[in-house]
């Protein structure tokens, strides 16, 4: 993971960085299987890897530039902010307990109730099924109307005004849809 | 794409397989890794990969647009239809377990209900999101 970060900062072609970050996910969702979470990695496999990396062709075909052009101005400043935040995450981590520590804050919190009440009051044998649409069924409608409203974001911005201003209509569709699961998560 | 045999005879072949996946992983969730979420991804890649092969316009036959806008506000409404249908029955909303006789089948009906909400929103939702990307491109060149 650290090798495709690294050849993404150096890589101007658009096409590799699509592909490079479908190599990221997938190599996340290897991370995932490993760390035993097999429906986090199922989803970043599927979505991660494979719609993401479609739509960023799609997007590719559609604006028709082929390499990132290289900016002149300074990289200093983005580069100090990015090095700052990367230490206090860094420095965040220290403070967490380690992976798998019994002892950890989140295995005490509503965890235990989730591992031995559910098979009696949900009966569904994957926990993480039922925590997700039953104990945490708000988040998840509210997860399921973030897509939504994506989709008609993307729906109105592109759908019907596309002879007029094609560049301003994409534009704003991306980000629409990315600040709307940035606000939900 | 009228002379890529092999590629237009693979996704045929893996179409089929592809969908049938998607359905074991929305029914199957509850038993093993899966869920509504995964299942609609996997069920709109089926669609995609059509579209990707046989071009968009092909595939806008297959499913057209009303159908997938319908589908895509439906399974909210489903999702949120069974957290009403619960608040009518005289649970709190998206408590599933009024949803029948017995608790722990009324949260089997009502998890299933919202798996299956979630699917058809997400399905609906990435291949609208795909065929627009996709189809914009056309648009322009016919105009």
């Amino acid at each position: 993971m650290a090798v495709t970060g690294l050849a993404y900062i150096f890589l101007r072609n658009l096409f590799a960085l699509v592909m490079l970050s479908g190599m990221f996910s997938l190599t996340a969702a290897v991370l995932y299987v490993v760390m035993d979470a097999v429906d986090v990695a199922f989803t970043e496999a599927a979505v991660g890897a494979g719609i993401a990396t479609v739509l960023g062709l799609a997007t590719l075909g559609l604006i028709g530039v082929a390499h990132e052009k290289p900016s002149r101005r300074s990289v200093l400043g983005p580069f100090l902010v990015v090095l700052i935040t990367g230490a206090v995450l860094i420095n965040a981590t220290l403070d967490m307990p380690h992976y798998g520590d019994p002892n950890a804050p989140i295995h005490h919190h509503v965890a235990p109730r989730y591992i031995e009440e559910s098979g009696r009051e949900v009966g569904v044998p994957n926990i993480v099924t039922s925590v997700l649409a039953s104990y945490r069924g708000y988040d998840t409608l509210g997860e399921v109307t973030v897509i939504f409203t994506a989709a008609c974001g993307v729906l109105v911005l592109l759908g019907r005004s596309g002879r007029r201003r094609p560049g301003a209509g994409n534009r704003g569709g991306r980000e629409g849809a990315a600040g709307d699961a940035g606000a939900a998560e | 794409m009228r002379h890529k045999a092999v590629l237009r005879v693979s996704s045929k072949l893996l179409i089929p397989p592809i969908m049938l996946f998607a359905l074991y992983v929305q029914f199957h969730g509850d038993f093993g890794p899966g869920g509504g979420f995964q299942a609609g991804v996997i069920f709109a890649s089926a669609f995609i990969l059509y579209a990707l092969v046989f071009g968009v316009s092909r595939a806008r036959r297959v499913v057209p647009a009303g159908v997938t806008r319908a589908t895509l506000a439906l399974g909210v409404l489903l999702y949120a239809g069974v957290g009403v249908a619960g608040l009518l029955l005289g649970g709190n909303y998206l408590n599933y377990s009024v949803l029948a006789p017995d608790p722990v089948q009324g949260q089997h009906l009502g998890i299933m209900l919202i798996e299956f909400g979630v699917g058809m929103t997400v399905a609906s939702a990435m291949i609208t999101i795909f065929f627009i990307f996709a189809g914009r491109d056309r648009d322009e060149g016919d105009g």
